[in-house]
């Protein structure tokens, strides 16, 4: 009884209005998305009629595609990465530099992006790299990365170690037993951790904007260029698309990590 | 006691690749953004005259030495452009950041009250928007905000306008986009904290005779002060750089230093200006960012 009278009618309320307001805007998007009407005040019925014109623009479609190699490859090498800098920051008691990585490991999770957009344009103009797919693909790893390692580093920090050291006890030698031990019990921070970075790189349009070069613009510069000059239903329909996929990847991750992991824990969001 | 000891080795190993890749990439960028930023403009493919070429010898490093400006630096400081973009976006920061916490903490709170089941139900909904998008979702405040769009509609529909508000291109609708992109950044860490806090002792503070608004001033809220600022933070730092929100939702006539970077680069390719502007920037963030860096640490790294 008094746990039920721990939730007050106050506590409700803010929960009921807090999910609404980040629900509701996302929703009303999906479904003008379907509206037959070019007119955001007029409801002129179902229709797939945004979706076709999207699959008939070729720069929009450009643009996607370049986006999606773009957070697939840097996705990738940013989980390596990330789950690297993890053990070394979680298992690798001290070495020389230390506070300086975790450091630059935790400094871009804050930094405007503007800065560190520039920053990286700025090394690739002195490097005089072509700029596009690769550039663009750096710049999203480092950035992401960073994610990779804070979700991988929480689930280890809440592992028992004495496994590790049953394994090692038991003729393991060090990098068996993170193989066949630690790895697994970190699997879903990993898989998270891509997942993360994937969205993140399909998200970001500022850094993307700095390091890209004339050609190759990802979905999101598409986007913001014409959603500057104003509201297109096309664009209402190529967002709900967006987060078709990415509901998609959640749900398959999710049920992934459900399947590898028999612990209740998941791993911090962040 | 000597198995970890031995994990610690190859451990250190793994440092390697990650470490070469940020020291390349996120160290070495800033140099050249410092030494951009005290190169001169010119009219060029890059845009700046280059000061520094580490092949030359020591006679033109002391060339380029002298050669150094600060004129970036003073430009910077002499226009109020400038002065005013950074005190813009140091006075929304703050206004967006004390907005989030007054919304975020009684949701966090009404989470960390839930049953133990909920919680991760509720957890799972605060989270996914923020994997959503970002540009999408202020695109999805357009569409609401716009002349004729839903909110106008139904505020003229229950007749409380007589004609359509302007929303959009105000400080009300760039708040609101901070406000909702934000949100879970200010949430989830409050949550974190009021989660742990033991129940008996809002429970002890009631039953000796303590109001429920003293409940949570004297007892609640203090408790949850490492929440708090980790929240601050996480929203504050980024939200004083930041560039899509004022730019799609806020007027044109003051801008942050995010868009004025911006605008320097790409639409004046001024490119030691916009560089001078980072560092600066840069600087007003260093004392927040250290804070951060510290909680973070503290965070992921006290389980050792």
């Amino acid at each position: 009884m008094r746990k039920a009278s721990r939730l007050s009618r106050f506590n409700i309320a803010s929960l009921a209005l807090g999910l609404a307001f980040l629900y509701l805007p996302i929703l009303i998007l999906v479904i003008y998305s379907f509206n037959a009407s070019r007119l955001v005040t007029v409801w002129g019925g179902w229709s797939l009629r945004w979706y076709h014109e999207f699959f008939n623009d070729r720069a929009m479609i450009e643009a996607a595609w370049m986006s999606l190699r773009v957070a697939v490859s840097s996705a990738t090498i940013a989980t390596l990465l990330g789950t690297l800098a993890a053990v070394a920051l979680s298992r690798g008691e001290r070495f020389r530099g230390r506070t300086l990585f975790s450091g630059m490991l935790y400094a871009p999770l804050v930094m405007p992006e503007v800065i560190t957009g520039l920053s990286l344009l700025l090394l690739f103009v002195a490097l005089n790299a072509e700029r596009g797919f690769w550039t663009v693909t750096i710049a999203h790893t480092t950035l992401t990365m960073c994610f990779v390692a804070v979700v991988v580093q929480s689930r280890l920090g809440s592992l028992d170690r004495s496994l590790e050291e049953a394994a090692m006890d038991l003729g393991c030698n060090p990098v068996r037993a993170f193989v066949a031990v630690t790895l697994p019990l970190i699997a879903p921070a990993i898989v998270a951790g891509w997942m993360l970075a994937f969205t993140l790189s399909l998200d970001d349009l500022v850094i993307a904007s700095f390091t890209t070069g004339p050609g190759s613009a990802t979905l999101p510069i598409r986007i913001y260029s014409e959603v500057r000059l104003g509201v297109k239903p096309e664009i209402n329909a190529i967002c709900t698309l967006v987060i078709a996929l990415i509901a998609l990847v959640i749900v398959i991750a999710s049920l992934a990590s459900k399947l590898s992991s028999s612990q209740g824990e998941s791993a911090a969001p962040l | 006691m000597s198995a970890r000891r031995i994990f610690a080795r190859p451990a250190r190993f793994a440092a390697i690749a990650p470490y070469v890749w940020m020291v390349l990439f996120f160290l070495v960028p800033f140099a050249f953004v410092l030494k951009i930023s005290l190169s001169q403009t010119a009219i060029a493919q890059p845009p700046y005259e280059p000061v520094f070429d580490p092949t030359a010898g020591w006679d033109a490093l002391k060339a380029a030495l002298a050669a150094l400006s600060f004129d970036n630096f003073r430009l910077l400081a002499s226009d109020d452009i400038y002065m005013f973009a950074y005190l813009r976006s140091l006075t929304v920061a703050v206004t967006a950041t004390a907005l989030l916490l007054l919304i975020g903490y009684p949701i966090a709170y009404g989470m960390a009250r839930l049953p133990k089941r909920w919680q991760a139900v509720a957890m799972v909904l605060v989270i996914v928007p923020f994997w959503t998008s970002f540009l999408i979702r202020i695109y999805a405040w357009i569409n609401i905000l716009q002349h004729d769009g839903l909110l106008n509609q139904i505020l003229l529909a229950l007749h409380l306008v007589s004609q359509p508000v302007v929303w959009l291109s105000t400080d009300s609708a760039m708040y609101i986009g901070i406000v909702y992109s934000y949100l879970p950044f200010m949430i989830l860490p409050l949550y974190a904290t009021l989660a742990k806090m033991e129940p008996a002792l809002e429970e002890a503070a009631a039953d000796l005779g303590a109001a429920p608004w003293q409940v949570f001033w004297l007892v609640t809220f203090p408790l949850s002060l490492p929440g708090v600022g980790a929240g601050v933070l996480l929203c504050f730092i980024p939200i004083v750089g930041e560039f899509v929100i004022p730019d799609l939702l806020a007027g044109s006539n003051s801008l942050m230093i995010g868009q004025t970077l911006w605008l320097e680069f790409f639409t004046n390719k001024d490119w030691p200006v916009a560089s001078a502007a980072a560092i600066v920037l840069l600087a007003v963030l260093l004392v927040p960012l250290l804070l951060y860096e510290r909680l973070q640490k503290r965070q992921l790294e006290q389980g050792r």
